[in-house]
């Protein structure tokens, strides 16, 4: 990994690469989860069989796992690295002039969308885990789809999904197109592909909207 | 017209400085920002105090010497100048105009709003060149036809001034936009491949021990841009440098 | 019998420079390594003469009072290159290329010179091509040409508006190689500020650190200064706000003799002064005379009016404008050469019919080449009765094509759209053909001191044409000192290191520290602005565009006067041992105010019209020429080189006869 962050545009590389992969992720756990908006078989079938599957278990998932905390990490050593780029601020800096709010400031977004996880992990991740190999229960393959509508419940967490989604969306809309960018595709095609990025920026994080706000009617 | 401006005052490097006002009075639209600099030195040196030191040359946009960070901005609010041809008609009668120097760790304060940018030097230094002798007998000029569509291209990256106003936009302050603008240049020129690996891990690996930041595509560096250097550059040096990563 | 030997090898015209290079002393690469070479100033000339001599092999330094060697004021070029290459076929040769240099040059130059010159010139598009410089290039992938003011043939190479850009930054990209390599060390935010002589020859320089204040001493086996020219001593100019004669005259005060200082370059087709506060002017390309009509109102009660704003100039009907080169010059209308605009231009604003508040200003039409344009468009793209909007509309586009650059600068200075409004202009000083002179190896008359490049005087005459100020610094830099100083310093293979402690060095300093604490001590009543723009005043006034004895003999007292109270009151705050900028221009101005009466004395002294000298009581008496410059071959066929003897009014001169061998000597006309 030395070699991977020693220069910025391999750590830039890097960023983009990791995000790449977090965004397909997001793709295929939106489209497992929408399932459930109109099938709870399929919806268990599938989450069954990722829960029990040993490739998606030992080696997708740590990898997913280390793409999220690498993805993470790296943001804060860039972010660490690009404030020391300019120990003495300005006294008047008008950022929006030239660039997007959503472009200066993926820290924030990131750390929102950070904090989720941890929810996230807590809703589902942890319990999954202590249920499979702490507990070791049974596995029962139809306990998904209910144990995904109980989360939805409370207003409030249902309220911390919706937000979080929101920033996720502003996270997307800049990282997702700007990855293109840094991995060097910039061609005829860039513009295509840049809209297809902001497209997916929106339908995705709106697409786990809808999934939160159904079930959390649907109780 | 009257304005109050705000200027960054620093003695020199050592010292630490701090915004001073200045009101001044009798601006015109005409003036350049920096005549209007100008007056308010002939009034500072009347009055016996120092005037505000500040980088300029040529006056007319293409040496790259002057900078200033103007209201937040580099080069102020018109776009696709310099300061030396920004004109005191964008601005209003009772503005404040906040003056301060470009900032960046790789860019010291030398005195008030006057940098050190030779760190861009050494960044052309490290690579920023293709390695043919003075002998009066290389190839004739015409012997490699070149895509009249790659030469523009490479003329639009190579109009470069080396301002530094990449650097001042950006939140992370990066040179990556001017660094790419010399690595594509030579890029799209085929007297550029032969050491195109070198040359690109070579600058790339200066501009970093430079101490800039990061590039994350903000996208502030090409609006702010006096001459208009596109971001493709920075995609085709990102390009360039996964190559020659691979490479070599 | 003249002291000037300008060393011109014998021989025919064609063959003197290859002969010249076979027949002088090199010295062998072991040895390069033990010899140094100071380069002041790092344009064109500077800057492809460093790289050229550390890619040789000797220890270059290299000093520019800018930030980075990138930012020297050559970059401000916009037109083009002239080389003999005859890539289109159209008759071009060396020949031609000399000739017509000469000619433009009003047979003021040397001719061996300028024959080297056009020889060596496709050597310098082979040798930027092969750096990357990426020149204007056709469809089929081979370069581009245009054709420029006063020739008959293409051998302009260009990059966009910005040649003079892309060519310094090829010679920055050599000189960066060599600065990697350890060959060159540059000393940037350094101004030179005296040359060390020992035993009669160059061996130094004493330079000032600008940013710390530092005086600092610099040996070296030769010394080379690459520092521009002179505009400046008329405070507006095209010129860079820094660029100045000091490293010149410190050299000229030194025992350098100073050629043809009057011979100064007015550009016609600049953007008009528009108030006290203006600091300096701007070109546009001379490419725009190309469409535009240049004209004033025929009435001088129409000129008052649009000067006082009740009249715009498109209301005036075609018989109320007065074409004025139409009118004179019928052959080449709007093309004649650059002197002859300019004249023309200030003739018909001192007679009153001047255009802006200040009365400085023509118009530069585009309307009709606008409307031209148009049709043709609208014809070739089959738009048949195309309406006036049409076609204006087609023609500002083909316009837009050609010169958007030009237009859109013009926009952000003036203001007005000069789409719609026909743009104004006015001459400007923008490029100062004297300088130090030298002989064919380029040396000064101090041994070991060389000039290259618009420091020294050699090649334009009394008029440079278009797109060969940056032909003659890559020349001189890349092709031309390399080779000569190898004969000079091949005497100095034993020599050793040249100390800096010696007593030479030490009174250099002593000088240097002397004069920058009597700049500091002034009563302090002026800023040095305030006799900078004094200064300027009498030079624009009365050694300006047309020049008489009259003015002249006032000029001389009133300079000599102003440089009088200069010492006694100027005023330089801050400190000595510091960044200080005032300083730096006090230095500056101060030697403007000694070139500035050697300017007019050389100009009273050459009682001809040649090029851009023009004497008011040498003009043609009748015949059609009448009124036009007299040049007096008989009299003034020679180079005026000046020797330093304390106040330049007590300046010698010495005389370098011009033998024409190969051209014969021609009235230029223009009618």
């Amino acid at each position: 990994m030395g070699g991977l962050i020693k220069s910025s545009i391999a750590r830039k590389v890097a960023m983009a690469l990791s995000g790449l992969f977090l965004v397909f992720f997001l793709l295929q756990h939106f489209s497992i989860n929408f399932t459930s908006v109109f099938s709870p078989d399929i919806f268990n079938e599938i989450s069954h069989f990722m829960g029990t599957n040993p490739i998606v278990q030992f080696a997708l998932q740590p990898v997913l796992i280390f793409a999220v905390i690498f993805h993470f990490v790296m943001g804060f050593v860039l972010e660490l690295q690009n404030n020391k780029a300019r120990a003495v601020k300005y006294a008047k800096y008008n950022g929006g002039a030239n660039a997007s709010w959503v472009s200066r400031n993926m820290i924030y977004s990131g750390l929102v969308v950070l904090a989720f996880l941890g929810l996230h992990f807590y809703d589902f991740w942890v319990p999954e885990i202590v249920y499979k190999y702490v507990e070791v229960n049974p596995e029962i393959p139809t306990r998904y789809y209910e144990e995904l509508v109980h989360k939805f419940e409370s207003p409030i967490r249902t309220g911390l999904y919706v937000l979080s989604f929101v920033f996720l969306a502003l996270h997307l809309w800049h990282g997702f197109a700007s990855s293109f960018q840094s991995v060097g595709f910039n061609n005829k095609y860039a513009a295509g592909a840049t809209k297809f990025a902001k497209a997916f920026a929106i339908v995705i994080p709106v697409g786990f909207v809808v999934i939160a706000i159904v079930h959390h009617f649907n109780h | 017209m009257n304005l109050t401006l705000k200027i960054w005052r620093q003695k020199d490097a050592q010292s630490k400085g701090k915004i001073v006002d200045y009101p001044i009075s009798g601006v015109e639209g005409d003036m350049s920002f920096l005549e209007m600099l100008d007056v308010l030195n002939e009034e500072l040196i009347g009055k016996g105090e120092e005037p505000v030191v500040f980088d300029h040359d040529c006056r007319e946009g293409i040496c790259g010497a002057c900078s200033l960070q103007i209201n937040g901005e580099p080069h102020g609010p018109d776009r696709l100048v310099t300061t030396c041809q920004l004109h005191m008609r964008k601005f209003n009668d009772g503005d404040t105009i906040y003056i301060e120097p470009f900032r960046a760790k790789a860019f010291p304060v030398i005195k008030d709003l006057m940098i050190d940018r030779s760190s861009f030097d050494r960044i052309q230094q490290a690579g920023g060149f293709i390695s043919v002798n003075t002998s009066g007998n290389t190839i004739d000029a015409n012997a490699i036809p070149i895509r009249k569509e790659d030469a523009d291209e490479a003329m639009d990256a190579a109009t470069c001034i080396g301002c530094g106003a990449c650097v001042a936009a950006c939140k992370n302050a990066s040179a990556m936009l001017f660094t790419s603008a010399k690595v594509s240049q030579f890029s799209l020129l085929p007297q550029g491949q032969v050491e195109a690996t070198e040359r690109v891990m070579a600058m790339v690996n200066q501009m970093d021990e430079e101490g800039f930041g990061n590039c994350t595509n903000t996208g502030a560096c090409e609006i702010e841009c006096p001459k208009g250097i596109s971001l493709e550059n920075i995609a085709r040096m990102n390009r360039e440098y996964l190559k020659a990563s691979l490479k070599g | 019998m003249s002291i000037l030997d300008s060393k011109i090898p014998e021989g025919p015209l064609a063959d003197k420079w290859t002969k010249h290079k076979n027949t002088i002393n090199l010295v062998n690469p072991a040895n390069k390594r033990n010899i140094d070479v100071i380069v002041v100033g790092t344009g064109l000339a500077g800057g492809s003469a460093a790289a050229t001599l550390a890619e040789l092999g000797y220890n270059v330094k290299t000093f520019c009072y800018q930030d980075s060697p990138r930012r020297a004021h050559s970059i401000a070029a916009q037109g083009g290159i002239n080389a003999s290459k005859n890539y289109q076929g159209d008759g071009d040769s060396d020949y031609r290329l000399f000739y017509d240099t000469v000619k433009g040059g009003d047979y003021r130059s040397r001719e061996a010179n300028v024959y080297r010159l056009a020889e060596v010139s496709g050597n310098i598009i082979d040798q930027c091509v092969a750096q990357g410089v990426p020149f204007a290039r056709e469809y089929g992938g081979l370069l581009d040409n245009r054709s420029f003011g006063g020739v008959l043939v293409s051998r302009t190479f260009y990059a966009k508006g910005q040649t003079g850009q892309q060519l310094l930054l090829g010679a920055y990209s050599a000189m960066n190689r060599q600065i990697n390599r350890g060959k060159i060390e540059a000393f940037n935010r350094h101004e030179m500020l005296d040359l060390v002589k020992i035993d009669g020859k160059a061996r130094g320089i004493i330079a000032r650190n600008l940013v710390t204040g530092e005086i600092e001493r610099h040996s070296a086996h030769a010394v080379v200064l690459a520092t521009g020219g002179y505009g400046n001593v008329f405070f507006l100019s095209t010129n860079a706000m820094g660029s100045n004669v000091m490293a010149a005259w410190r050299a000229h005060r030194r025992g350098a003799f100073f050629a043809n200082p009057c011979y100064t370059q007015i550009h016609p087709t600049c953007i008009p002064v528009s108030g006290d506060h203006q600091s300096k002017l701007t070109l546009m390309s001379e490419s725009l005379r190309n469409d535009g009509r240049i004209w004033v109102p025929k009435r001088i009660e129409d000129a008052e009016a649009i000067r006082a704003g009740k009249l715009k100039p498109t209301q005036l009907s075609e018989e109320e404008r007065d074409y004025y080169l139409e009118r004179r010059y019928p052959a080449f209308g709007n093309l004649v050469p650059r002197d002859v605009a300019s004249r023309a231009a200030k003739e018909r604003c001192d007679a009153g019919f001047g255009v802006n508040k200040t009365g400085e200003a023509v118009y530069l039409d585009f309307a009709a080449a606008i409307q031209r344009y148009g049709q043709e468009k609208a014809l070739t793209s089959g738009i048949h009765n195309p309406s006036k909007e049409e076609i204006t509309k087609l023609g500002e586009e083909v316009i837009e094509a050609k010169y958007g650059n030009l237009f859109q600068m013009y926009e952000k200075i003036v203001d007005e759209n000069p789409y719609k409004t026909p743009m104004m202009i006015y001459p400007a000083v923008h490029y100062t053909m004297g300088g130090l002179w030298v002989d064919y190896n380029l040396q000064t008359t101090v041994p070991g001191c060389y000039a290259a490049g618009e420091a020294n005087f050699s090649d334009h005459g009394a008029n440079r044409l278009g797109a060969s100020a940056l032909m003659q610094g890559l020349a001189d830099g890349y092709f031309v000192l390399p080779y000569t100083i190898g004969d000079y310093l091949s005497h100095d293979i034993r020599t050793g290191k040249i100390p800096t402690d010696t007593p030479e060095f030490d009174q250099a300093e002593k000088d240097v520290k002397e004069r920058i604490e009597k700049l500091m001590s002034g009563s302090g009543q002026n800023s040095v602005d305030y006799y900078h723009k004094k200064l300027g005043k009498i030079m624009w006034n009365k050694c300006g565009m047309s020049r008489n004895e009259k003015e002249l003999k006032e000029a001389i007292d009133e300079i000599a006067a102003l440089r009088e109270d200069f010492w006694k009151n100027v005023k330089v705050p801050g400190a000595a041992d510091s960044m200080n900028p005032e300083l730096e221009k006090a230095g500056r101005v101060a030697d403007f105010l000694e070139l500035g009466e050697l300017f007019a004395k050389d100009a009273l002294d050459r009682n001809e019209s040649c090029g851009g000298h023009f004497r008011e009581e040498s003009v043609e008496q009748s015949g059609e020429q009448k009124g036009e410059a007299l040049r007096d071959d008989e009299n003034f066929k020679y180079v005026a080189a000046w020797e330093y003897k304390g106040e330049p009014k007590d300046a010698v001169l010495h005389k370098e006869d011009l033998v024409f061998e190969n051209i014969e000597l021609k009235t230029r006309s223009y009618k």
